[in-house]
């Protein structure tokens, strides 16, 4: 099964890859020791979203179905796991804590799902629908201020946050700082190679297969709503990770996670970076976030004008992606340089040579 | 007795204007040219500032409101003519790349005129039923809706330019064979549509407070509008506006305006999966 992890529907499966992949690992393992506490926190920060990207590439990118929900199925989670590590006290509790919110999360998105795809709700019609749950949501959560919007003493407190869970623990040990940053790494290292392997297997094929042509799917036998409500689950479920992580990250979670812009913002990543491929997503997501947050400090409406414009330039110019679009380009460069350059003969020298081992008079 | 109906009617009078005034631009332009609109919000939101500005300048609301639905449409199309154009018949382009575009707009509002502005009354006072009081202003907004039915009625189904816009709608490219200029059409379609986004607007300027999010307000109740009525404006907008408005006042009459957006969600979804194609389609079909 592990030799799944290089495939047809994954770019970067040489060896030259991998190379450059251990050596990214390592720096970043190594990075803890060169940087202070707060760019460690801050690196962890970046790693969070990560996951909402990845579910985003597999659901858009691979399944061909545009999900606005993203941020939905973030606040779910998010929310769960803020109510669930209250109620269950801390502790080494919020472990499960996080594990069920991000059972609730993929619960929520099968569920949803199931009356979107059995529906035949597709295309635009799947985006506006998510896009209506996901700033439903935030609408809904936005207005539980009072004292009487709270599950067992946990108050859900409206637009000004969600305060007073613990973070992840384990017995007495809070896991922040850089226990945290291996601890995203390692998340990160495990689902990444699992998306290669899902992707890269036969139930991949049948998931691309139904983007390319739902129709021919189905007609070769693949009943395609429980593929497609399989990679919505998954997908989804991934951003419930983020959720859940982040609110652990923070210990606090606001609507505004949820609604406009945040909701946009994973659709602009993956846009970005290229959604048909896991690793441009990945790379392309992490220097978004790092750009979004250098600009941020300076102005965070001209961060996000930035961001709007992006996701134009991107539908306008390069559709594929730019990060996805750019790395084609430089490894057809690269092979095109890798090949010998053959000696170049004139067109009297190649008839000649064509006569001569013909035998034929002229 | 009598007045508790006519609280009913008022409630409902009250959301029907509002989900028409705000998806019949929106279903204009799905309904020509295939494209989603996701800006759409933001072309309320320039009807209202605008028509705030004017005001604030001396203008008197009527004319404001006008002027201001006027600046819209000519952003419109501008706007077509520089990105949608090259987003025909492609539905998850253009709503990445007005997307894209309402961020831009937002944001730059966000910059420029900073995150709120000072607002305009209500005009018009109140009048009383009963033991009820209601504002006179909504039921002016109702009947502006019905009077932009009407207006659309009139406009593509009694002119010349409403029969050309029709055979576009149904095969641009035979009506471009038997003459009629597509690319105008479109073009003035999209200004027709963003027009009215900016009219909805402008005539909401007087009862909300003017943020540069505001769009967010109208996109839901937009979008599932359109969805639910297919892509008909006529056939399609108008009787899902009425029955989202029923779903919508008997939910907020019993059990509170958050029951009331979220039941109206639950009702699209479970529309979505008896009639994928919205209302338009089974009114088509039994038009034939």
């Amino acid at each position: 099964m592990l030799n799944l992890i290089n495939g047809s529907q994954t770019i970067g499966n040489g060896r030259g890859f991998w190379v450059a992949f251990l050596v990214v690992l390592a720096m970043a393992l190594a990075y803890p020791m060169f940087a202070d506490s707060y760019d460690v926190g801050n690196f962890s920060y970046f790693l969070i979203w990560i996951f909402m990207a990845l579910g985003l590439s597999l659901i858009w990118g691979y399944g061909g179905m545009l999900s606005f929900g993203q941020t939905f199925f973030f606040g779910i989670a998010g929310y769960s796991y803020g109510v669930l590590a209250i109620i269950m006290g801390g502790g080494t509790a919020t472990l499960l804590a996080l594990v069920l919110s991000v059972l609730m999360a993929t619960l929520a998105a099968a569920v949803l799902g199931y009356f979107m795809i059995w529906g035949r709700i597709g295309g635009v019609f799947f985006g506006i629908v998510t896009l209506a749950a996901t700033l439903s949501l935030a609408f809904f959560l936005g207005q539980t201020a009072g004292p009487e919007w709270q599950i067992r003493g946990a108050r859900l407190n409206g637009f000004n946050g969600m305060k007073g869970m613990d973070p992840l623990t384990v017995g007495n040990i809070y896991i922040e700082g850089t226990l945290l940053y291996y601890v995203m790494v390692a998340l990160i290292l495990v689902v990444y190679l699992g998306l290669r392997m899902l992707v890269n297997s036969s139930i991949g094929n049948v998931i691309v297969a139904m983007r390319e042509d739902p129709l021919r799917a189905e007609m070769l036998g693949y009943d395609v709503r429980k593929y497609q409500l399989l990679t919505f689950a998954v997908g989804s479920g991934l951003a419930g990770l983020s959720g859940a992580l982040y609110t652990s990250w923070g210990q606090f979670i606001t609507p505004s996670s949820i609604g406009l812009p945040a909701a946009a913002m994973p659709i602009v990543w993956v846009a970005f970076s290229g959604r048909s491929d896991l690793t441009a997503t990945l790379v392309g997501s992490f220097l978004l976030l790092f750009g979004f947050q250098t600009i941020t400090i300076y102005s965070q409406q001209a961060a996000l004008v930035l961001m709007g414009a992006l996701l134009l330039a991107t539908v306008m110019v390069m559709p594929q992606g730019f990060v996805f679009g750019i790395s084609q380009l430089v490894s057809a460069q690269w092979r095109r340089q890798a090949r010998p350059n053959k000696p170049r003969v004139s067109d009297r020298e190649a008839r000649s040579q064509m006569s001569g081992s013909d035998n034929v008079a002229h | 007795m009598f007045a508790e109906l006519f609280s009913l009617f008022y409630q409902f009078a009250d959301v029907f204007s509002f989900l028409i005034l705000a998806s019949a631009g929106l279903a204009i332009v799905f309904g020509m040219m295939g494209v989603i609109n996701m800006a759409h919000g933001e072309f309320i939101m320039c009807g209202a500032y605008v028509t705030v500005g004017l005001v604030n300048l001396g203008l008197p609301l009527p004319l404001a409101q006008i002027s201001a639905a006027i600046v819209a449409g000519l952003i419109g199309v501008i706007v077509e003519r520089l990105v949608v154009r090259k987003f025909y018949r492609r539905p998850l382009d253009s709503l990445l790349a007005t997307w894209g575009l309402s961020l831009i707009a937002t944001q730059g509002t966000l910059l420029v005129v900073g995150s709120s502005i000072r607002g305009i009354g209500t005009p018009e006072g109140s009048f009383a039923v009963g033991a009820y009081t209601f504002s006179t202003y909504r039921l002016i907004l109702f009947a502006c809706a019905l009077a932009v039915l009407l207006g659309l009625y009139i406009l593509f189904m009694r002119t010349r330019f409403g029969v050309i816009a029709r055979a576009t709608m149904q095969n641009a490219g035979m009506a471009q064979a038997l003459g009629a200029r597509t690319g105008r059409i479109y073009a003035v379609s999209f200004g027709i549509g963003t027009g009215l986004a900016g009219l909805c607007g402008a005539l909401f300027a007087p009862t909300m407070t003017l943020i540069p999010t505001m769009g967010a307000t109208f996109i839901v109740e937009s979008f599932v509008t359109v969805v639910v009525g297919g892509a008909n404006v006529l056939l399609g907008t108008a009787p899902a506006a009425m029955f989202l408005a029923l779903v919508r006042m008997t939910l907020n009459a019993g059990y509170g305006q958050i029951i009331g957006q979220i039941g109206m969600l639950f009702a699209v979804i479970v529309i979505i999966r008896i009639l994928p194609e919205g209302f338009s389609s089974i009114l088509i079909r039994r038009g034939r």
